[in-house]
């Protein structure tokens, strides 16, 4: 009785040092945990910080001119975003424009149409493909679809579209293959898998009791399609192109291949341009003067800035639909 | 009754229209990625051999391999997953385990999945000016820091919502036993999510394997063998982009072989990466 009571205190003392060691280790992973999750705000903080100092030459020697001014002169020092500006947006837009409906097409048919044992499989497969890396993409277009555009396709449009006013400016000038349009094609199939496969994850967040009430009351496949899922996944699909979007618009080595890499703002979608990305990867290592990097690196923070809003609203948006389906 | 068989009729012909548009669209975006993989097979094909593993890049006009830029791509590879893949894991951590509903979290997780989409090239451009300009050389070690600011948010993202599918019930448990939080997480947390957890890593280093824009101008290339950390290496997305776009019939062609390996490397390690987590869902 008495040894026990004479072991006692070494026992709650040696007690107390193990969890005093507990309270420390633990405190020390929660403190390494805490750092790494506020290195993350840390890196995009850095991100935005060395791209404005990086650009700061170039945008107090243009100023507000620098987004307005189609030069792009390494000789004369001159230096405007008005073309990789332009040639970014046309070409993302009909990106989008061709990608979309053909994305949630897909979508349909492989929620409402496609036989059961082959659902997965396609799935999986969009799925892998949404993978792949974009230098397969660019060498593919510089390859296979330039050369068939420009031999096949191209000629075709512009002597059917000659005499259409209006549209003869759009689909003007010699064939080249590469250009606006085989870019915007190149980076349709690129975030095609990418639009599918998020539009599909959203259909299948539909209640099955709303579709087969409607199917109950007896509705046709399109009128559910229409009228019910779509309505119900508004939300996830915006917020899955606007993402598709921010990939379209930062996209770099797919579009580098086959853009043509011409400062010029033309009409004609078969007139090689250039694009924001593209630009910085064809001219960032061998521009020399500083003005001329810092005009770069000026393109880069617009083209953060401009991604940054259109991925903030697309996350925004699906976190919306994650709330509601109380995921 | 005749208009409402007419609009019966509307109604269905309307749905077959639609239908048969659906069905089309996914024919033709199954037969357009067809058709890419089917000319990056045969034209891929068409330059394997065991030359392309051993021999070094080429001068213009000349045969070789790509043995350089093979070994360039995994070196850097496996660099930025070693540091980017504990940030990862660590930051994942915090967010489904120590501060699951504090603000904090949130902000990361937003940030975290801008930064999963945000352009390569910006992080390409962040580097340069990060390690680049302030060194004065382009180097494989800022190639590969590139590389791991881009696995950062993957494992942040996967870590997070594996941790989060372990029931609450098993940290009670461990709790309930005296042991402290962190010894929870790890032996009991990161056991249950330890698949999910590596599937996230494998997507990451898919991700990486194929990433051009952020090498472009800090590791740069190389047209030699190097193995020097502090000098520009050579990487195989970055040789295929410049190969491709030579006028060179060799450099052509190694470029859709590298392409082919790539596409190769990156579907299977995709595929391996499914088949952990879907094992796990069968059991």
């Amino acid at each position: 009785m008495s040894a026990v009571q004479e072991a006692l205190p070494a026992v709650r003392s040696s007690r107390d040092a193990t969890v005093r060691r507990f309270a420390l280790t633990d405190s020390i992973f929660h403190g390494m945990t805490r750092a790494a999750a506020i290195l993350v705000l840390v890196l995009l903080g850095g991100v935005a910080i060395s791209l404005v100092a990086g650009s700061w030459q170039a945008l107090s020697t243009f100023g507000f001119s620098f987004l307005t001014s189609e030069s792009w002169n390494p000789v004369t020092e001159k230096f405007g975003a008005l073309a990789p500006i332009y040639g970014t947006i046309i070409t993302s837009a009909i990106a989008i424009l061709i990608a979309v409906p053909l994305g949630i097409g897909i979508a349909i048919f492989l929620t409402e149409l496609c036989p059961r044992p082959l659902r997965r499989p396609i799935g999986m497969a969009v799925e892998l493909l949404a993978g792949i890396p974009s230098i397969i993409y660019g060498i593919w277009g510089l390859f296979v679809l330039a050369p068939f555009l420009q031999t096949t396709v191209q000629p075709f449009i512009i002597s059917v579209f000659h005499g259409v006013p209006g549209l003869n400016g759009l689909f003007a000038g010699p064939p080249y293959g590469i250009g606006l349009l085989t870019s915007a094609m190149i980076l349709a199939i690129m975030i095609l898998p990418f639009i599918t496969s998020i539009t599909k994850d959203v259909f299948d967040t539909v209640p099955s009791v709303l579709k087969e009430s409607a199917y109950g009351i007896g509705c046709t496949t399109w009128e559910v399609t229409r009228r019910v899922v779509i309505p119900y996944t508004r939300i996830g699909i915006m917020g899955g192109v606007m993402l598709a979007l921010g990939r379209a618009l930062g996209e770099t080595m797919a579009v580098t291949f086959v853009i043509g890499n011409a400062h010029r703002i033309s009409t004609s979608l078969f007139a090689p341009a250039t694009t924001i990305s593209a630009t910085i990867a064809n001219e960032f290592t061998e521009a020399v003067g500083d003005l001329y990097t810092s005009s770069l690196v000026a393109l880069g923070l617009i083209l953060f800035v401009i991604t940054f809003l259109i991925l903030a609203i697309a996350r925004y948006m699906l976190m919306r639909i994650d709330a509601r389906t109380g995921a | 009754m005749s208009t409402a068989a007419s609009l019966h009729q509307s109604r269905k012909r309307k749905n077959g229209v639609m239908m048969t548009l659906c069905v089309i669209a996914a024919g033709i975006g199954l037969a357009w990625l067809a058709l890419i993989l089917g000319a990056l097979l045969y034209k891929g094909l068409a330059g394997v051999s065991l030359s392309v593993f051993t021999e070094m890049t080429p001068p213009p006009g000349d045969a070789g391999g790509l043995l350089n830029a093979i070994y360039g791509s995994i070196v850097m590879t496996i660099i930025g997953i070693i540091v980017g893949t504990p940030i990862g894991v660590l930051a994942g951590t915090y967010m489904a385990e120590y501060g699951r509903f504090s603000k904090l979290t949130t902000v990361v997780r937003f940030i975290n999945d801008i930064l999963l989409s945000a352009p390569s090239i910006i992080i390409g451009l962040f580097v340069y000016e990060l390690m680049v300009r302030p060194m004065g050389h382009f180097s494989a070690i800022a190639g590969a820091v590139a590389l791991a600011i881009l696995v950062i948010p993957v494992v942040v993202r996967t870590t997070e919502d594996m941790l989060n599918l372990v029931p609450n019930a098993l940290r009670e448990a461990g709790t309930a036993i005296g042991a402290p939080r962190w010894v929870v997480i790890r032996s009991v947390a990161y056991r249950a999510a330890l698949s999910g957890i590596v599937t996230g890593i494998l997507l990451a280093i898919a991700r990486i394997s194929g990433e051009t824009a952020p090498l472009l101008f800090t590791a740069l290339n190389n047209q030699f063998w190097s193995s020097n950390l502090n000098a520009p290496m050579a990487s195989l997305p970055v040789t295929i982009f410049q190969f491709a776009l030579s006028p060179y019939e060799e450099w052509q062609q190694l470029a859709w072989t590298g392409a082919l390996i790539i596409t190769l490397t990156v579907l299977a390690l995709s595929i391996f990466a499914r088949s952990l987590t879907g094992r796990r869902e069968d059991k």
